[in-house]
């Protein structure tokens, strides 16, 4: 590999990654906001104007308290849990496409970490890993309640991994494409994954609350059973880690939710905007603020999924276990398998009728 | 050394150095945990060798789901290093007489088999991406690929099958 090539991906991954942090950061502020404004009351509001540096002063705060291990905790798995569930929160956010191409100096950037042609595999396969952390730090920290809530966490996962990959695959299915630069390229003028695979995506969507352990399916740090569930014992930044993987998680499904199912960096009236800019500022400089436009829808989309999670959150209320284990094995799964059939037959036989009629 | 073949060397003293751990170690959740290291490695193996769809399943699938329930299971048994029964010494005899045999038929398997040479000059690079595999997997090998998914859903339905409830019959 060259070295320019070599910086420039070095680069594009440290703006990822830098940016993912940066908004998780924020949702928590939002989080708090969009909370306030759902229960009538103002939400933190003492921290710089409108409460915008309450994220750094929560991060102080956690930083600067006891860091406290129990004497019969396993010390190095306690210490693993919160690492690794920051470490696979973050991992997912290196295939997604913020964007088309940068150009300078007659050299194309992409806007994406890795261009893989495996990409939604390695989503999938770090979504599998994310429950290694809570697992881990629930049984590490020696508390039954601690563990308890690892066990229900890591049921749930799997069996909500079992329908996000079968509604998955109806995308693939259409797309024949695993790389995620390639599904949203086809999505292009208006073909929007979201009025093909309806189904998919409610599926998909509800599976993404189930893994990133959100309400209504936080069953796994439910206090009213489980004291504080895997996190009890866990305090300072250790237990800061894990509050932050999970907005860090919210933050990426979105992110793959937009890209899946609403165009990404896609929007409509794309090509127009593109030719008025190519036309006015030349085919660099306009072909750029086009990129720009484009990246920021894709933020825009992504944070409505954010705010989204939050409207969920303070709206809806926590399931019982044997419901979601119901909803998850007996509903979600044979949806998605229908949904798998269906799409396979319209692939066949709808896709070159329609053709075939408009032509 | 080119930097690939130094990465092998490293994955592969990694690969055996956890695949040992899992057994030595004495805790069976370190050893879950050290399984679960070994399946990264190979994962990396198969991407050094260009297959990056072998390597994505065997994360997702073995990492992934196996080695949780794996995880989950010996975590409800709760294990304790004080419960663990002594061995007896027949028993750890006959134990070293198996794997001391297992290594000498793997091993003389090892010096049997004949690598394939490789003609950098033929040979295509793309061979373990995704849609050369799947074209292969559903044109020439469409059979036992059939078998082996009727294969796992009589798995399935049999461990269903197992688990279900009789009729009057409460868990909880």
């Amino acid at each position: 590999m060259e070295l320019t090539e070599f910086i420039i991906k070095t680069l594009t991954i440290l703006v990822v990654f830098v940016l993912t942090l940066l908004i998780a950061m924020y949702s928590t502020w939002g989080e708090r906001k969009v909370a306030g404004f759902i229960q009538d009351r103002m939400g933190p509001n003492r921290a710089g104007p409108g409460g915008l540096l309450q994220p750094l002063a929560d991060a102080g705060k956690m930083f600067f308290k006891e860091d406290f291990i129990p004497a019969l905790a396993s010390k190095w798995l306690f210490i693993a849990g919160p690492s690794l569930a920051m470490l696979t929160a973050l991992l997912a956010s290196a295939v997604i496409p913020f964007g088309s191409t940068f150009r300078y100096d007659g050299v194309e950037v992409v806007l994406q970490g890795v261009e893989s042609n495996i990409g939604i595999l390695y989503v999938f396969g770090v979504v599998a890993l994310g429950v290694y952390g809570i697992m881990i730090g629930g049984w590490a920290s020696n508390n039954k309640f601690s563990l308890l809530g690892a066990i229900r966490a890591a049921s749930q996962n799997i069996s909500y991994e079992v329908a996000m990959g079968l509604s998955l695959i109806a995308i693939l299915m259409m797309s024949s494409s695993l790389s995620l630069g390639d599904i949203v390229a086809q999505q292009h003028g208006g073909n929007w994954n979201i009025f093909y695979q309806p189904l998919g995506f409610i599926i998909f969507l509800t599976c993404s609350f189930a893994e990133c352990n959100r309400v209504p399916f936080d069953l796994p740090e439910c206090e009213t059973e489980l004291v504080g569930g895997y996190h009890t014992e866990y305090g300072s930044m250790k237990l800061g880690f894990y509050l932050f993987a999970e907005y860090i998680n919210m933050f990426v499904s979105s992110a793959i939710i937009s890209t899946l199912y609403f165009g990404g960096y896609n929007y409509p009236g794309m090509d127009w905007v593109y030719n008025q800019l190519t036309a006015a500022m030349g085919t660099t400089t306009g072909h750029n603020i086009a990129t720009l436009i484009g990246t920021g829808v894709f933020f825009g989309k992504a944070l409505f999924f954010v705010f989204f999670y939050m409207w969920v959150r303070w709206t809806l209320p926590r399931f019982r276990y044997d419901q979601l284990m119901n909803l998850g094995w007996k509903k979600l799964i044979p949806l998605a398998i229908i949904n798998i059939i269906i799409t396979g037959a319209s692939v066949l036989f709808l896709k070159p009728f329609i053709t075939s009629l408009l032509n | 050394m080119n930097p690939t073949l130094s990465f092998f060397y490293f994955l592969s003293f990694l690969t055996v150095l956890s695949a040992l751990m899992v057994i030595i170690s004495r805790n069976p959740i370190h050893s879950v945990l050290y399984l679960i290291l070994t399946f990264f490695t190979l994962s990396g193996h198969y991407i050094l060798l260009n297959a990056q769809f072998l390597a994505a399943v065997n994360i997702i699938v073995y990492a992934g789901a196996i080695m949780v329930l794996f995880l989950f299971v010996i975590m409800f048994l709760n294990i304790k290093n004080d419960h663990e029964e002594a061995k007896t010494n027949l028993t750890k005899i006959a134990a070293a007489i198996v794997g001391g045999t297992v290594f000498v038929i793997l091993f003389g398997a090892y010096r049997k088999t004949a690598i394939m040479p490789a003609d950098p000059n033929t040979f295509d690079s793309q061979v373990g991406m995704i849609e050369s595999l799947g074209k292969l997997l559903f044109r020439e090998y469409l059979l036992p690929f059939e078998l082996a998914s009727i294969l796992l859903l009589v798995a399935m339905v049999g461990a269903v099958m197992l688990g279900k409830r009789e009729i009057g019959e409460r868990h909880f």
